[in-house]
């Protein structure tokens, strides 16, 4: 490693299915300078921050008008105090007391400039974060599923950094541009003539940045895009690294993750070689400056047109010259990228929630937890239809079984019972109202889900089967959890029901994730309880024992339930059969296997042993199972 | 890599040390300036600093003695002044640009070593920590470090050269005045260093509540239908203000401290500046100092302005610095659990049989295995069956070492598998997992995932093995079709389907379905089973599985509970047993009757368990 060139990675040869290592294209790194949409909606959230901002700006005026009196004051002690001819100390006194208190300005202006808008911008950056956060959790499931967790965080980490920066500089730019005009406008004072020669390498770095800055910005462009790419490529193998171990891709991904990172290095040098640039031009300028003062001012003060003090205050004033200017072409970056950021998050804010509540949507308080679909048709991709023309009604207190290939559409049909989705035709009703005429809240309420995949959060057990029921008391969760059967091992966990989970649950076995997630639904204690493939990760004897205590829980209640293991449903009052997105049988165990249709080859398939089937019910199986789920 | 740097180093050193010595010649020319500008047409020059006359003499010696010397001193300090900003841009661009290249070089060095170490570290150590943890370390921990040695390291000796340099020809020209002019350093040295203290445990402090922070979003984004589900965005919004409260006034405290330092720091420089001028005008009109040489004081101090604010910069940088590092450093010194030995060999398959002897493993001290042992034989199948938490998976994940053995060893073929490197064992052993983690990427790529050079009909053929040839070939965009964040678009037979094409791939000598069809209808595991029959027939299977019409045929069935295998022997043998295999046989085969005799049974059982 140590030979060979660092920036050499020729000797690589990407795979041919190497993972998509970075931002999409529509990732705009820049933006345009100045988006007046932007800026503008930006000033909304600034503008509860009105006065503290007054006071901000205020203290960077002041700052910046201290900053310009204090060599103007030197100025005035050569030559009021010092002159050559007649020094007093009276005057000296009087002027070094002016100095004082120009200095307890600039300290006041200092640091209330540097507190209120630091603390400001964080205040801003909370609540635009806030904004989108609170956002996201209403925008519907569609644009979540399309959209990459990575990028969302992206969004609510970096382009807010972004934005908060921006606001800073913002503020600080104000104090630059009036320093320089205070600068340019004390010099003019001073003395014009010296001032305009002085101002004359103005021009020259303006046009030079103007050269620069084209260049410089591609190359700053390159080396942030590269490292946004660098750090995809950093999350997507710390989120997938078991599969990464698994399949032993280290060395691959290794390499693919070299190539990326010097990339990055190359970019990030070149960027930083225009950034460094401009030292050596600002210098020579400066010097060219100084030079001018010392020869004319020198000559000037020789010939007695002005006095030694405005020659000194003119070198004072020089050497600080160039910072704003410098600071002023850096902001330019800086705004460049808020725009983007600021263009970023917008567009997350703008997401329309496509699942909204109706105006006067009803607040339902009970219902008697009947389900009804009516002619649904329902489909994730334009044209492709997912659910076709779904019929079937489900009393209060029923239990129905919705079985079928993978793929079929169960846990799609029970998504549309929650509304994580909008039906494309018919409706969906949940006690007699249809889902699109209550509030969402409410249908929570009513509704609850194990779903197919058992998402826990980092926190205790306790915590995750509680999770946002408030009200219930430590003996519910406990009795939930006996109900599941998953108080046995939880108790024998060294915390109990305080065991912290990992992320995602990752220190218990997925079927015990599982019982959590399930009895998490039982302590939200709601009319109807949607099970999804909820014991599939459990064995039969376990299930069995659930299955005994759910039989007391579920009185009352509607179930819906989706399993594989046909034993498992045999019970209940309606089986639903799908395939291919259409319901082909439907009612209770028995005329289903009198029937003879799917359900019944289904059901002996998952009794008898592979070879035991005989060929031509394999073959049965395999069209109708081929006509439908791969 | 090291010795690139090394020179980078030196050179940057070499830069500085010019830079600041044109730095420090700026203030002595301007201060000669005055002094010549205030000579009198004619009159001798007098100027103070005695380097600058003589070079001004030797200089004056080529213009010859006609021009007036006051003016043509004016226009070689002039000259010389140009010279001096020249080339102190010059060196300060070059002092930079090695500052900055040293830094994106260490940067890209670590996270070249984060990474190498991250895909190193074992599942034991993944499974405890949070993955937006892990990415806010390898993003912005090392952006921390990488800015802290790109500006800190050189500006750092920089500035304590300037500043050095700065004070001595400061006190060489008037002790009284020099020690006035300086009186600040004392007072910034102190609010530097106490500050870097504060500012160090707030950053630390900061960075955990910023991680923890980050966990609740990604959480809450990662478990979307969970919270949709439960309609619990309010009790999130909770979660989350609580999370940015914290991070909120943390960040506050910062901007304070950081707000009183840089103006405290300021203040004392323009105090110590009123000083001078004040005790400096004193002695200009009792006529002890001439007005160049106090000039020379008010640029010197104008020059050192600079550095003085920016240590309150490089306070915060330091403290960031030793805080992100010292969160780096915590992962890059880890030593991975399971590594290859030093000596270890490549797997060397004769026969491909697989042995667990006595086998006792825990995950935190806890026993979660016991005394387990079997052996699968190429061509033979081993059942495990078992309630949840008896321990499958983690017999599933000794297989390709995820995890060591606390007792007992594994072996293939006879070899143990700790002496063996990683790299071909897990080549020979694929594991199709319980949790399905799928890459946003396209069906193709998430298939070759294992065998990224792998041509695409080998991609087909293992996607057909796994029965989702004709659903892939059905979308409209076949193999090309992206696939949602860990396969949210896909229903959940489909999933794992796609996970077991993806561990075929590697075409494995031994292959582990942990669970893996769980979510698949009976008729079309069937047809997987059927498809593998060809490709099991001289490899050694384990199926773990809850539906015990995939695990019949096998050779040998465990059933695992609490870490032990209670029974053993093939579905016959196990029925005759008349254990807890029959039991759940039973549920599965005969449920009718199960209210009555089974749960009766089976409660008896349990009971003397
Ligand atoms: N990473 C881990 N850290 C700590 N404990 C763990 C970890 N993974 C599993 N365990 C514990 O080890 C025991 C065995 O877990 P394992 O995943 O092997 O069960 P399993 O038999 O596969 O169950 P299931 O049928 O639910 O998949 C359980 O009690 C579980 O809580
Ligand atoms: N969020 C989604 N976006 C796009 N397609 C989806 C999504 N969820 C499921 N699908 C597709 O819809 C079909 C039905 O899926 P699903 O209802 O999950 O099946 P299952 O019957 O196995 O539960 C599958 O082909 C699947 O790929
Ligand atoms: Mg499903
Ligand atoms: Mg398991």
């Amino acid at each position: 490693m140590a030979t060979r060139d660092p920036l050499d990675r020729s000797h690589i040869i990407p795979p041919k299915a190497s993972i998509r290592l970075g931002p999409t294209q529509d990732e705009e790194v820049f933006g345009e300078a100045f988006s007046g949409q932007v800026v503008s909606r930006f000033i909304k959230y600034v503008s509860k921050y009105k006065v503290l901002l007054w006071v901000a700006i205020t203290s960077v005026l002041v700052f910046t008008v201290s900053s310009i009196a204090i060599p103007l004051i030197v100025r005035n002690v050569y030559d009021e105090a010092l002159a050559a001819g007649s020094p007093d100390r009276g005057k000296l006194t009087t002027m070094v007391i002016v100095f004082l208190v120009a200095v307890g300005f600039n300290f006041v202006a200092n640091y209330l400039q540097e507190l209120i808008v630091g603390r400001v911008a964080e205040r801003i950056l909370v609540d635009m974060r806030r904004a989108m956060y609170d956002h996201l959790q209403r925008v519907s499931l569609s644009f979540m599923d399309k959209t990459e967790i990575g990028k969302l965080m992206a969004r609510l980490q970096g382009d807010v950094a972004a934005l908060q920066e921006f606001l800073q500089t913002a503020v600080f730019a104000i104090g630059d541009f009036v320093l320089l005009i205070g600068i340019i406008g004390a010099m003019v004072w001073l003395d014009w003539r010296l001032g305009l020669m002085t101002l004359a390498v103005v021009p020259t770095l303006f046009i030079i940045r103007i050269i620069w800055l084209p260049y410089a910005r591609r190359a700053f462009l390159r080396a942030r895009v590269t490292s946004s790419i660098v750090s995809g490529a950093l999350a997507e193998n710390i989120n997938g690294i078991r599969a990464v171990q698994g399949l032993s891709r280290e060395h691959v991904n290794y390499d693919l993750f070299d190539i990326r990172a010097s990339d990055n290095l190359k970019a990030a040098n070149r960027a930083s070689k225009f950034g460094v640039m401009m030292l050596p031009i600002v210098d020579t300028l400066t010097g060219a400056a100084m030079s001018i003062i010392v020869i004319m001012g020198g000559f000037f003060v020789l010939g007695g047109t002005i006095e030694v003090g405005v020659m000194v205050a003119f070198v004072l004033f020089v050497q600080r010259f160039f910072d704003p200017i410098r600071s002023l072409t850096m902001h330019y970056n800086v705004l460049q990228r808020a725009m983007a950021s600021g263009e970023r998050i917008f567009e997350v804010i703008d997401v329309p929630v496509d699942i909204a509540d109706k105006p006067h949507a009803l607040d339902l308080d009970e219902i008697d937890g009947s389900i009804s679909f009516k002619d649904v048709t329902f489909g994730y991709l334009p044209d492709q239809p997912i659910l076709k023309n779904i019929n079937f009604e489900v009393k209060p207190g029923e239990t129905v079984a919705l079985v079928g290939p993978t793929g079929s559409g169960k846990t799609s049909t029970t998504a549309l019972v929650h509304r994580f989705y909008d039906v494309w035709e018919g409706s969906v009703k949940v006690g007699g109202h249809d889902v699109r005429d209550v509030t969402q809240d409410s249908l929570g309420r009513h509704v609850s889900m194990v779903l197919q995949e058992p998402f826990l959060f980092s926190g205790t057990i306790y915590e995750n089967i509680l999770y946002s029921k408030e009200d219930a008391t430590r003996e519910d969760v406990v009795a939930a959890a006996q109900a599941v059967g998953a108080h046995e091992f939880i108790m024998k966990l060294p915390g109990g029901y305080d065991t912290p989970l990992e992320q995602r649950g990752g220190n218990i076995s997925l079927g015990q994730r599982q019982l959590i997630s399930f009895a998490r639904a039982i302590v939200a204690d709601t009319k109807i309880l949607v099970l999804d493939e909820a014991t599939a990760s459990i064995d039969s004897y376990t299930e069995m024992l659930i299955q005994q205590a759910l039989n007391r829980l579920m009185e009352g209640r509607t179930g819906m339930v989706i399993a594989h293991r046909l034993a498992t449903i045999r019970g209940a009052d309606r089986i639903i059969v799908l395939q291919d997105g259409e319901i082909i049988e439907m009612g209770n165990h028995d005329e289903l296997m009198t029937l003879g249709g799917m359900y019944s080859r289904l059901y002996s398939m998952n009794y008898a042993s592979f070879d035991d089937i005989p060929d031509e019910l394999i073959q049965q199986a395999t069209q109708a199972a081929n006509g439908t789920s791969t | 890599m090291a010795f690139h740097c090394k020179w980078r180093l030196f050179f940057g050193f070499v830069a500085i040390f010019i830079a600041s010595g044109f730095q420090l010649a700026i203030p002595l020319l301007i201060g000669s300036a005055v002094d010549s500008a205030l000579s009198l047409e004619g009159a001798a020059l007098d100027i103070s600093n005695g380097m600058v006359a003589s070079a001004i003499d030797s200089t004056t010696d080529v213009f010859g003695e006609g021009s007036n010397p006051a003016k043509t001193a004016l226009i070689i300090i002039a000259v010389f002044l140009f010279i001096a900003s020249v080339g102190r841009g010059l060196a300060a661009m070059f002092q930079n640009y090695m500052g900055e290249s040293i830094g994106q070089m260490i940067g890209y060095e670590l996270r070249m070593l984060y990474y190498e170490k991250l895909q190193r570290l074992s599942f034991s150590y993944h499974a405890g920590v949070h993955t937006g943890d892990l990415i806010t370390r390898g993003i912005i921990d090392v952006e921390g470090v990488r800015m802290f040695v790109q500006t800190a390291l050189l500006r750092t000796v920089f500035l304590i050269v300037l500043i050095g340099a700065g004070m001595y020809l400061i006190l060489s020209l008037d002790l009284t005045l020099g020690l006035i002019s300086l009186s600040f350093v004392p007072f910034v040295a102190w609010r530097a260093t106490a500050a870097r203290l504060k500012l160090r445990s707030n950053w630390y402090q900061l960075q955990e509540r910023l991680s923890a922070l980050t966990k609740v979003m990604d959480e809450n984004l990662g478990g979307i239908r969970v919270v949709r589900a439960f309609a619990s965005q309010d009790h999130e919004m909770k979660k989350f203000d609580e999370a940015s409260n914290e991070t909120l006034i943390l960040a506050n405290t910062q901007v304070g401290i950081r707000a009183s330092n840089i103006s405290l720091m300021g203040v004392a420089f323009m105090l110590a500046m009123t000083g001078v001028l004040w005790y400096g005008g004193l002695q200009v009109v009792d006529g002890a100092l001439n007005l160049g040489e106090l000039t020379q004081f008010l640029a010197f101090m104008s020059i050192l302005l600079q550095p003085v604010r920016q240590i309150g910069m490089l306070v915060n940088g330091f403290a960031r610095g030793s805080v992100t590092g010292s969160r780096l450093f915590s992962v890059l010194d880890l030593i991975p659990e399971i590594q290859d030995k030093p000596d270890a060999k490549d797997l060397d398959i004769t026969s491909g049989i697989l042995e667990f002897h006595n086998v006792s493993f825990g995950y935190e001290g806890e026993h979660t295995l016991e005394g387990i042992s079997f052996k699968a034989e190429p061509g033979h199948t081993v059942g495990l069956v078992g309630p949840p938490g008896s321990g499958k998976s983690t017999i599933a994940h000794l297989v390709p070492r995820f995890y060591d053995p606390i007792e007992g060893h594994i072996t293939i073929d006879g070899q143990d598998l700790r002496d063996i490197t990683l790299d071909s064992l897990r080549q020979a052993v694929g594991v199709v997992e319980q949790d399905t983690f799928l890459f946003t990427a396209s069906i193709e790529h998430n298939v070759a995932y294992g065998d990224p050079w792998a041509p695409d009909d080998r991609v087909e053929e293992a996607s057909k093995y796994a029965q989702l040839g004709d659903y892939i070939e059905r979308l409209p965009g076949g193999y090309d079709t992206m696939i949602g964040e860990r396969g949210v678009s896909l229903s959940g037979g489909q999933r794992q389907r796609l996970s077991i094409a993806r561990s075929l791939m590697l075409k494995p000598q031994l292959i582990v379905f942990d669970d893996s069809t769980a979510a698949i209808d009976a008729a079309t595991e069937q047809r997987i089973r059927a498809a593998l029959t060809d490709l099991t027939k001289d490899r050694a299977t384990i199926i773990i599985s809850h539906r015990l019409s995939s695990l019949m045929h096998a050779d040998e069935i465990l059933f695992i509970e609490e870490g032990k295998i209670v029974e053993r022997g093939s579905h016959d043998e196990l029925l005759a047993q008349g254990g807890h295999y029959n039991d759940l046989y039973e549920l599965q085969i005969r449920p009718d009757e199960r209210d009555e005799q089974v749960s009766g049974s089976v409660d008896g059982e349990v009971g003397a368990s």
